[in-house]
């Protein structure tokens, strides 16, 4: 498996990422050896393995849907570069 | 004092032959002179908290081990209010508004917390060369790597800046920085401590830990962080664990299994002979010595690389510049918004495995990828179950190389495949130590113990018995003394 620039171009659509148009070349490189790496794992004959997603497979944890905390609204807001009171503002969506 | 162990410490406050604002006030000292050679800190406290060392105190009076004892937190642990970096400039100015509920634990056992350690931006390396604040030197040699991605961490315990250090673990980040640094380190097992508060790389993967002198401390700092977190999904019920100190170094009846293969293709003669020396050590104390074999861990650096950028790629695709972290000044609209504050935060191998990830979950390779390396990663953890029918710990090499210069791979690969005898047991879950075994070429050698999934205690206990004959974890860089 390799990609080209193109493909490239496309992950990093995907990716919520902007590539210089310098540095398509070097960055394709440098992932086209990882997908080379990768490929080992074509040796291995899973036909018959299940997919293993997490070490434990303990069951999910229920709890009772009740209120156990208060509103962080302010200390959350203030973490954003740009929050008014109640929201935070980002430019704008509809025409 | 500095090279005392943390019960000693603990002895000497409790006889008040010295106070905890000394203790703190000695280590704070030298966390700011040796930061200037080792960048081990990103940040350190500018004073000591008042309401930290008042929990410290009472603390100590009710008679708790651990209480004003000195730590650092590697810099993804969330602590509120004090700069919680990643080692990322996307994380540059974020200060959480609460605390990881490992540093919670150890915060209500009265362990002071005295600054945050650099790392390899979001976990994401070996060496600690990709990170923001720039590189951590080792302090066995400033012209070497310390290992990654808890660089920073291992080389203020190597520096003796503090006795003890938090970490995290993925793919090898606590053992082989703490290999590479001449330190202890564990990784417990997936499910013993918490993750709420810790900044997630790969969530099937992540493990907070320690790094310490000895395998006693990493026991004692170990037993107070982990136990079942309600604001974590995938910490177990079962979880709550108290290290017990051997008496003595008497290993008859234990078995440890060897995979011989690993030893054999080593090139560098020196890890070699040190790992072989340990395990002769042993045999002598009376542990049966058997050759196991793991016919699948050949494939686990490369079902890593599929697994761990995937879930590297779901898990960063929060830092979209609108609720924390980096947020561009150049946004036209809000698509831009997104892609120019995340590219604008990110350094280059967080954006290299993000690209990986989103490429491997993409429709037409997620089953010939994703679930493929899920199926390894299976088959990985079945070798290691059949073992474990025959043995109870297995020891090998950390890492297949010394400690390797700054700048000296830029090839991320070859990086990426140093990390083979560490990978195997971060995907199937189970706890694994690092501890020292000597010196090579004037730079320290660590060997691996791994234990079955929650059997913690033994691979602590056989370090511990080890280090009771041996002093390779006392020694301390001379210019460091």
């Amino acid at each position: 498996m390799s990609i080209n620039r193109k493909e490239l171009e496309e992950i990093a659509t995907l990716a919520q990422l902007d590539i210089p148009e310098q540095q398509l070349g070097e960055i394709t490189a440098s992932l086209n050896q990882v997908m080379a790496m990768i490929e080992h794992i074509n040796e291995a004959d899973t036909a018959a393995v299940k997919p293993m997603g997490t070490p434990h497979e303990a069951q999910q944890l229920i709890r009772p849907d009740a209120v156990t905390d208060c509103s962080h609204k302010k200390d959350l807001l203030a973490l954003s570069a740009h929050a008014d009171e109640d929201h935070y503002l980002v430019p704008k969506v509809i025409e | 004092m500095i090279n005392l162990s943390i019960r000693a410490l603990s002895e000497l406050l409790q006889q008040k032959q010295i106070s905890i604002q000394e203790l703190c006030g000695v280590y704070h000292d030298r966390c700011q002179s040796f930061n200037v050679n080792t960048n081990a800190l990103i940040s350190i406290c500018a004073e000591l908290s008042a309401a930290e060392l008042l929990q410290a105190q009472q603390q100590l009076d009710a008679g708790e081990l651990l209480a004003g004892v000195p730590l650092v937190h590697k810099d993804l642990f969330c602590t509120q209010g004090i700069k919680t970096t990643c080692g990322s400039n996307m994380l540059a100015d974020f200060k959480p508004p609460y605390d990881a509920t490992a540093v919670t634990q150890l915060a209500a056992a009265g362990m002071v917390n005295l600054g945050k350690a650099n790392m390899d931006e979001f976990a994401m390396g070996s060496s600690n060369e990709h990170s923001a604040f720039g590189v951590v030197k080792n302090p066995w040699d400033s012209q070497r790597v310390p290992g990654g991605s808890s660089g920073g961490s291992a080389a203020a315990v190597a520096a003796r800046m503090v006795p003890v250090a938090t970490g995290t673990d993925t793919g090898g980040s606590i053992r082989q920085p703490a290999a590479f640094c001449g330190i202890t380190g564990i990784k417990p097992s997936y499910g013993r401590v918490s993750r709420h508060g810790m900044v997630a790389f790969a969530s099937s993967l992540d493990q907070a830990g320690v790094l310490a002198v000895s395998a006693d401390d990493c026991g004692l700092v170990l037993s107070q962080m982990c136990g079942h977190d309600p604001l974590d999904s995938t910490s177990l019920k079962t979880s709550t664990w108290q290290w017990d100190k051997p008496k003595d170094s008497n290993m008859q009846g234990l078995r440890v299994g060897v995979p011989h293969a690993w030893i054999d293709a080593l090139q560098d003669e020196g890890i070699k002979n040190k790992t072989t020396e340990a395990i002769e050590y042993f045999k002598q104390q009376g542990a049966s010595i058997i050759d196991i074999e793991l016919p699948h861990a050949d494939l686990a650096v490369s079902a890593y690389y599929v697994l761990a950028p995937a879930e590297c790629s779901s898990n960063l695709s929060r830092f979209d510049g609108v609720r924390f972290g980096h947020q561009t000044n150049a946004a036209e609209n809000l698509e831009a918004l997104y892609r120019k504050s995340r590219s604008e935060g990110f350094g280059e191998e967080v954006k290299k495995r993000i690209m990986i990830g989103a490429w491997a979950l993409s429709a037409g390779y997620y089953d010939a990828y994703y679930l493929k390396a899920q199926k390894v990663r299976r088959l990985i953890s079945e070798d290691f179950n059949k073992a474990f029918e025959s043995v109870d710990v297995i020891a090998s090499p950390v890492s297949p190389e010394l400690p390797f210069k700054l700048g000296e791979k830029a090839d991320g690969v070859s990086m990426y495949e140093a990390d083979k005898f560490t990978i195997p047991a971060s995907l199937a879950g189970l706890p694994c130590l690092s501890m020292p075994i000597g010196f090579t070429a004037g730079l320290p050698v660590g060997l691996q113990l791994i234990g079955r999934y929650f059997d913690e205690q033994n691979i602590l206990a056989l370090a511990d018995k080890y280090q009771l004959d041996h002093d390779h974890h006392m020694q301390i860089p001379e210019a460091f003394l």
